[in-house]
């Protein structure tokens, strides 16, 4: 206790500088934690691509007869807007906005958009009479081990990506489209 | 900010309550601890200054003390529990019965509650435990708790490290336990040291002032139980995220391989196949249960499998080399574990249709042997079969799963549990084509009384065929396509999951119960000793079991003339 009154006094601002860095680090650190498990809460499916993220790349074989490409593979058709669609044969909604899906595609094909239509977990003959039925032309990967379907984590069908010809995920669709509703989402991925 | 310096020489940081050093009470601050009106001296923290209460310049200060204050962190915790208690008046959003009328939120609490549900689906109740409000009340209960267990912890820490044996006598006479006796032996005294001592205390002596001190950890105890909590926060924190916890359902057929979900398409399983034990309904033991159960009971349920992991890093789904990493079965309570994860036995599902065997007859002959016979794979069909003696089958429509509504025959699922075909038959040398249509052998299973759901149909494929629907739909049929066989396999439901914050919520509930322990079953108690003219003053406190302290006390003071400590409160009474 026998410290001068300067020493002291300067003690004394030392104490209370150190205290608020203490307490200002303490507190960021715990901002920092509650932000990161909010985040990490809304993001807790973050294994689903969502609207603004980039759409991962995959590689599938094709079955459609009617269209001469064997191997599908998403990045491929960078510098096109992409509607990729995952469906099946046994799903009514499907097999709705299938006739739509071909109705538009010859005209937006040639505007610069490619549809690819997965097929989840079906037979290829339903796929082939499917296809058959609805004269489809546009490339159908074939998706029997779940492997696209568990990247983009789809869970009712059918739903649809559409895609920037930059690859960004522009729009997310779960549900069937009704014709006016493609060519809409069709206008967002145009390319210039 | 200023100090505050006590008669005794001690200088006190401002809010002090007690001086530090000799616990006289400080002039101007009794007010904190309500110390103003009463005998006894209000004890919590020692009267130590919880520094939050007296500083309050900065933002960061205020947010501080905020914090700092218990009432803030009781409120909260009032606040989570009440919110938490409406959660559960109608089910949460994931426990939507499955055959609700709609599964949408929008719609179902509405239509199952009526105008109560429509409010407690707006107000987001539905979904209360992963909404962003709840996790932030539950984050702010967390910073109370450290910030409030730093702001105690630390002054209690130094004054209680800092204590002298000399206390100022309005200290001792405030305390709850206190006598003062006029005149006392040094030999008398030096007996009560001794037995203190023996009875485990620490002394500390000074200019004839003693302090008699033990269990002081427990005091600790709170605090370190605050840790434990902390840490099983932090916990709760990292198992939202998919690098410590993954949960995951898959489905897999007999023969099949699929991508293993959660693992970003590393890891595939196949399965190889599926065994199903029951209990024998003949043996002694089972019967009386079985037959009241009324149905087949499983005794074990298992799925032999291998793992395999991609060995190249190709884009998703390109055809890649597949390593083995394990081969296992996995039963109940026995899953298959493969870095990190866990594959658990959740689910199967019988009577999934694998292959048919067909066979072609005259209609005229039915009795006759078969003039061609051929097999499908339901899994994967061809478009057309041609058979011996010159018949070709074409199928012109497949149903996996087919059912009858009014619009025509359908299919419910894309699996093969109910396969129905349509052929059309060209007869040797002939253009024209018969049409038949073959299968929904599970109504025709069900047509005889048996539970499809819940009975093997494999050894039955050969005479449910017989039952199958087979249609001839213009009736000029020269041939009949029927089923000679079936064969059928079964579906694995696998849970996949991935857990590794457990080990942290373990750590920290042992470090919550350390700090339980330790603050429960251990007491810190002083005596203090503080000589008069001719005697000696003696006060004792306790933070619990004050009868514990009491009972030590007498012992102490046996066959001296000190008089027992008085119980002030109780007198106070």
């Amino acid at each position: 206790m026998c410290m001068s009154l300067d020493e002291r006094k300067s003690n004394k601002i030392k104490k209370k500088r150190n205290r608020f860095i203490f307490r200002t680090v303490i507190l960021a650190v715990m901002l920092v934690a509650i932000i990161y498990a909010l985040v990490s809460n809304m993001d807790k499916d973050n294994t689903i691509y969502r609207v603004g993220d980039q759409a991962p790349d995959f590689q599938l074989e094709q079955i459609n007869h009617n269209n001469e490409i064997e191997t599908i593979r998403l990045s491929d058709y960078e510098g096109k807007g992409v509607m990729l669609n995952f469906w099946g044969t046994w799903c009514p909604p499907c097999e709705a906005e299938m006739p739509y899906m071909q109705e538009l595609y010859p005209k937006y094909k040639e505007k610069g958009i490619e549809i690819i239509a997965v097929d989840l977990n079906d037979t290829r003959l339903n796929v082939k009479q499917f296809i058959d039925k609805y004269e489809l032309t546009f490339p159908v990967p074939f998706d029997n081990k779940g492997v696209v379907s568990d990247l983009y984590k789809i869970g009712p069908m059918p739903t649809t990506y559409f895609i920037s010809p930059d690859g960004e995920i522009v729009e997310k669709v779960e549900g069937g489209l009704t014709l006016e509703k493609l060519e809409g989402y069709f206008q967002e991925i145009l390319p210039e | 900010m200023k100090n505050i310096k006590c008669d005794c020489g001690h200088v006190n940081p401002e809010g002090t309550v007690l001086c530090e050093s000799c616990g006289k009470p400080i002039e101007g601050n009794q007010h904190i601890d309500g110390n103003d009106n009463k005998r006894l001296l209000n004890m919590r923290y020692d009267g130590t200054a919880r520094r939050s209460q007296t500083y309050n310049k900065s933002i960061v200060d205020k947010i501080w003390s905020f914090f700092s204050s218990v009432k803030v962190g009781v409120w909260l915790i009032v606040i989570a529990l009440v919110a938490s208690a409406v959660g559960t008046i109608f089910p949460q959003e994931q426990y939507i019965p499955i055959d609700a009328v709609s599964r949408d939120p929008a719609v179902y609490y509405q239509d199952a509650y009526g105008i109560l549900g429509q409010i407690y689906y707006q107000l987001g109740f539905h979904n209360l435990f992963s909404s962003w409000w709840f996790l932030i009340l539950i984050a702010l209960i967390g910073v109370s708790l450290v910030i409030c267990s730093l702001d105690r912890f630390v002054p209690l820490y130094k004054a209680l490290k800092k204590q002298k044996p000399q206390r100022h006598h309005s200290f001792l006479s405030r305390q709850r336990l206190f006598s003062e006796t006029e005149e006392v032996t040094e030999e008398e005294k030096q007996k009560v040291i001794n037995s203190l001592k023996a009875q485990r205390y620490k002394i500390n002596e000074e200019n004839g002032h003693v302090l008699a001190e033990k269990g002081r950890f427990s005091r600790w105890g709170p605090y370190v139980n605050h840790i434990g909590l902390i840490i099983i926060l932090l916990a709760a924190l990292l198992r939202s995220t998919p690098l410590f916890y993954t949960n995951e359902y898959l489905w897999v057929r007999e023969g099949e391989q699929k991508v293993i979900p959660g693992t970003k398409s590393e890891y595939f399983i196949e399965n190889k196949g599926f065994i199903l034990d029951l209990y024998d309904e003949n043996d002694d033991r089972f019967k009386a249960a079985l037959e009241k159960q009324g149905t087949m009971v499983p005794s074990n349920f298992q799925t032999n499998a291998i793992v395999y992991k991609q060995s190249e890093d190709v884009v998703t789904g390109a055809e890649a080399q597949l390593e083995k990493v394990t081969e296992d079965e996995i039963r109940m309570n026995h899953p298959l574990e493969f870095e990190g994860y866990k594959i658990y036995q959740s689910g199967y599902q019988l009577n999934e249709v694998n292959q048919m065997t067909f066979t072609i007859q005259e209609i005229e002959n039915e009795d006759g042997e078969p003039l061609a016979e051929f097999t499908i794979d339901v899994t994967d069909p061809k478009a057309e079969y041609e058979l011996d003696n010159g018949f070709k089958v074409e199928i012109n429509e497949f149903f996996p799963d087919f059912y009858l509504d009014s619009t025509g025959p359908k299919t419910e699922t894309q699996f093969p549990r109910n396969p129905t075909f349509i052929f059309k038959l060209y007869p040797p040398n002939s253009d024209e084509s018969e049409t038949s249509f073959v299968g929904d052998v599970i109504s025709a299973a069900e047509a005889l009384g048996i539970n499809t759901e819940a009975v093997e149909l494999n050894p039955m494929g050969e005479v449910l065929g017989q039952f199958a629907t087979n249609l001839d739909a213009t009736g000029e049929n020269e041939y009949k396509i029927s089923i000679q066989d079936m064969d059928f396999h079964r579906v694995s439901g696998l849970s996949i999951r991935k857990d590794h914050s457990l080990p942290f919520f373990g750590v920290g509930a042992l470090i919550f119960m350390i700090g339980v322990v330790q603050g429960m079953y251990w007491q810190h108690r002083r005596v203090w000793i503080r000589p008069t003219e001719k005697g000696l003053m003696l006060a004792a406190h306790t933070n619990k079991n004050w009868f514990g302290i009491k009972k030590e006390i007498e012992n102490s003071i046996e066959n001296t003339n000190i008089k027992m400590v008085d119980d002030q409160q109780e007198l106070d009474e």
